[in-house]
Parts: C-alpha cells; structure tokens; sequence
C-alpha cells in the first residue's frame, strides 16, 4: 500500500495541527503512526479516512487522489475500515446488528446474505456466541473486536485503527492486538495509531513519528526503534520506555 | 451512630415495615381531617349523580382531546426539532423563534389570543379543532425542546461512526440518531402528556365541553362546589397517576440499559 501526502494542511481554529506535510510511505501490511498526543497522529487518520477534509494539500492512496466532495468521499469511507478508541458500536443494535448495518444499508446486501457474511467474520474473531448481546452487555475487548469486525466484513481496502486500545486494560488490550495481528497475516493493509510502543516493533513493517505539525521521522521498525535519527523521537523513545 | 433528621445517602434507608405503618397512619390521619372539615358539604350527591353523563361525556372528551393533541404536538415537535438542526439558516431561525416565544406565554394568554384573536380572524369557528392546534402548539414547543435535547445527548462518537461506515445523513438519523433519541425521550414525553392532560383544563375557557367545563356546569346548576369539583380532581388523578408511574418505570429501563 502507498501513501502520500502533498503540503497536506490542517487547522482547527487558531491551531495549526498538520503543516504543509510533504510525505510519502509504502509499506506491505502495517505502518504505525506513533508520537505525542496532540502531534497530528489522529488527525491525519481521520483525513485518510475521508472523515474531515484538509483545509490545503491533497492526499493520494495507492496513486488515487482522495475525493474533495462529501458524496465521493461518503463511498471512499465505506471502503474503508473504520476503528476509533471507543463508542464505535451503535448502542441499541445487537453485535450482528452492528456487523450487518453497513452490509445492508451501504452496500446493498440482502439480510439473508449479510447475515451470513456478519456471522462469519464473528465466528472467525470467536465472538459468534456473542452475536445476539448488545454493546453494554460486552467487555471493552469484545466490543473493540466486535468493531474490527464491522470494519473488515464489507471487504474494505484497507483498515485505519486510531488507538484501538487505549481504553482498555492490559489483557482486553493484548486480545485486541491478537486480532490486529490476525487481520496482519490475512493481507488487509492496516494504518494504525498506537502507544503500544512493543506492538508497534513487532508487528508495524513501517513507523512514521508525528509531530509539531509533520512527519519527523518515517523508518522500518526495527530501525526505527534501534536507531531513531532524530533527537526529538530518541528523546519521546526514551521518556516512553523508561517505566 | 446517631440516627439525623435528614437522609446522609443518596437512598432511602427506611424499614419495609416502617414505611408500610407510616403510610397507614397518614393515610387514615389526613382522611380523618378532610371528613372532620368538609363532610357537611358533602351532602348533595343525587342532585350532581343527575348530571353523571353531562361529566362523562366531559371526561370523554378531555381524554380525546389530549390523544389528538399529543399525537399532532408530537409531530409538531419532530419537525421543528429537525427543523432547529436544518442547515437553511430561515427554517432554523423560524422554528427557534417559536419555541422560544411558545415557552415564554402562559398557555391561558395562548388559548384566549388563538381562539378570539387569531382563529376568529380568519373565520375559523370550530371551537374544539382550534382548542387541539392550540393545544397541539404548545406543547409541541416543549416537545421539539425535549427532542433536541434528545438529539444533543447522543455522543459525537456515534455521528462519528455512523459516518465512517459510509451512512448518509439521512440513514444517520433513521438507523443510528433517531432509535437512541426515542428511548431518551420517551419518559420526558411521557411526562409531557401527563401535563398535556391537565393543560387541557384550560380551554374551559373558550366553552369547548372538556372535563372541568363540565364540572364548572355542574357546579352552576347544583350549587355543589365539593360533589362537582371533588370528582374532577379525582378524574384527573385517574388519567395523570398511571401515565407518571409508566413514566418512572421507563427511566428506571433507560437507567439500567445505558
């Protein structure tokens, strides 16, 4: 999968958050997006996915430019995974209700199929005996798989997870980057915010650093890791890594 | 530990018994004051049992009057709740300018300027239909409030997702904002039906035979204050008591649900 960015911009009120950014990324399965809070990490998912549009600058995902108008980019994000942190399930659906809302309202599916479609990628994530509960009646885990889930059962393109973990505790957060590294080997491209710094090393090919309002370092993981370049990424490794 | 006057807790620690022997001995002391202080004027019920149908036809009419209006108000309140989140700034301007101005009458300046002003106007002499519309209007103010309260409470989370699986605005609404919004609103509108009941009281004013007209009736031709107003409060108890109870039993269901 290829990114890339040109003087991509984006301000929220008086606050530059994405300056003029020059970058350009390609990467097998997964690139992290890692950094400060507040750097530009979220605000650029939310730009790739077509859920806010820059304010100057164009986006190109694998040579295609993001469409500027808000009917085109409604259909590049419903083919487009979706994750955020939390509170993505709809809250007065089922979890196959959940899964099956985008099937048939977006993409046309007859219930029967969607069903079916929905059942699978649940079974496949061990949430089938699960499918009947409504969000509140989940685990924080549960509920961030069964939002994977929904991302991945209308064959996205690929898949954008912004911090998909950070509301969870340590074990709910290690079954969600069990699934994360499952949906890895199946193939799906996968942009992921994370502050799961060990995740990030193993899993990620590439890691991007995000912050004062660009790209300040963007290396395979492993390098990235051993050897940041930059003083301001050793100095946030360092900080991160300490406890 | 020293038991105060006030409760310390946000629950009531009373003893089942407690209550249920505090409830009897009220129940039987205030009965006792009321028969000690009105049973003489509680004499002259064959006179006013006479006019039983005059009273049932009233209250008839009171229960039909209030399903019109809740129906036409609850309509009346949906659009003008969509109408305030409408991106065409006149619509938005127009419906908040009603609220506001609704909200800000009493509901008896409200009756008496919409029958003798406006609807005299414009030639419209069916008392009853322009008793609902006002009626209908009023609440329906309050009820576009309750719905845009509704509306406001559903997380940005959920517009949020609902976007990034590709649903129009439209689809939005229908499948992700108005299913939350409706079990958010149901005990505030069922709440406001309760008041709707006893709002439709006031349009005794413009002679539309409702239940405290016809109370009013009984009264003038009997002379018995007590046997004509005693039942009409009981009346309105009847319709009021079950719609609050339904009311607390469906908060407490939105309670346990979110």
């Amino acid at each position: 999968m290829k990114i890339l960015l040109r003087s991509l911009t984006k301000s929220f009120g008086p606050q530059t958050v994405l300056d003029s950014v020059n970058f350009e990324a390609e990467f097998a399965h997964t690139l992290a997006l890692i950094g400060p809070s507040g750097g530009g990490k979220s605000t650029l998912l939310r730009l790739l996915a077509g859920l806010d549009a820059p304010d100057s600058g164009e986006i190109l995902v694998n040579g295609e430019p993001l469409p500027q108008d808000e009917e085109r980019l409604r259909i590049h994000r419903s083919h487009t995974g979706i994750v955020f942190q939390a509170y993505n399930l709809f809250p007065h659906l089922s979890a196959l209700g959940n899964v099956m809302l985008p099937l048939t309202e977006v993409h046309g599916i007859d219930a029967a199929t969607a069903r079916d479609r929905a059942m699978d990628v649940l079974k496949r994530f061990h949430l089938a005996d699960h499918a009947a509960k409504q969000p509140a009646q989940l685990s924080g885990g549960q509920r961030q798989r069964v939002a994977i889930a929904r991302a991945l059962a209308v064959d996205p393109a690929f898949l954008l997870l912004d911090e998909p973990t950070s509301a969870l505790d340590p074990e709910m957060t290690a079954e969600v980057l069990d699934v994360i590294v499952e949906l890895r080997e199946s193939g799906k491209p996968i942009i992921l915010v994370t502050h799961e710094m060990g995740f990030a090393r193993r899993s990620a090919d590439r890691v991007a650093f995000i912050a004062e309002g660009g790209v300040l370092e963007y290396a395979a993981a492993g390098e990235f890791f051993e050897n940041p370049r930059q003083p301001a990424v050793k100095q946030f490794l360092e900080r991160i890594l300490k406890y | 530990m020293q038991a105060g006057f006030f409760i310390d807790r946000p629950t009531n620690p009373a003893r089942p018994a407690a209550k249920v022997f505090t409830i009897i001995i009220l129940l039987l002391a205030y009965s006792g004051l009321c028969w000690l202080a009105f049973s003489h004027s509680l004499k002259n019920w064959e006179q006013v049992w006479g006019y039983r149908v005059t009273f049932l036809n009233g209250w008839a009419a009171t229960i039909g009057i209030s399903a019109a209006a809740l129906l036409l108000s609850t309509a009346i309140g949906a659009l003008t709740a969509l109408a305030r989140r409408s991106a065409f700034l006149p619509l938005r301007y127009t419906a908040a300018a009603y609220v506001e101005t609704v909200r800000g009458l009493p509901l008896l300046v409200l009756v008496l300027f919409g029958f003798y002003g406006i609807a005299n106007a414009v030639g419209w002499n069916d008392r009853l239909s322009v008793g609902i519309v006002i009626l209908s209007l009023f609440s329906g103010a309050y009820i576009a409030e309750i719905i845009r309260a509704g509306i406001e409470s559903v997380g940005r989370s959920q517009w949020d997702s609902a976007r990034a699986i590709g649903l129009t605005p439209v689809q939005t609404y229908r499948f992700v904002i108005f299913p939350q919004v409706l079990r958010q609103i149901l005990p505030p509108v069922a709440g406001q039906f309760s008041s709707l009941i006893k709002d439709s009281s006031l349009l005794y004013i413009i002679g539309i035979p409702e239940l405290t007209f016809a109370a009013n009736q009984i009264n003038s031709a009997t002379y018995s204050t007590f046997e004509s107003f005693v039942p009409l409060g009981i009346c309105y108890l009847v319709l009021t008591l079950p719609v609050s109870l339904w009311t607390k039993y469906l908060e407490s269901k939105v309670r346990y649900e979110t």
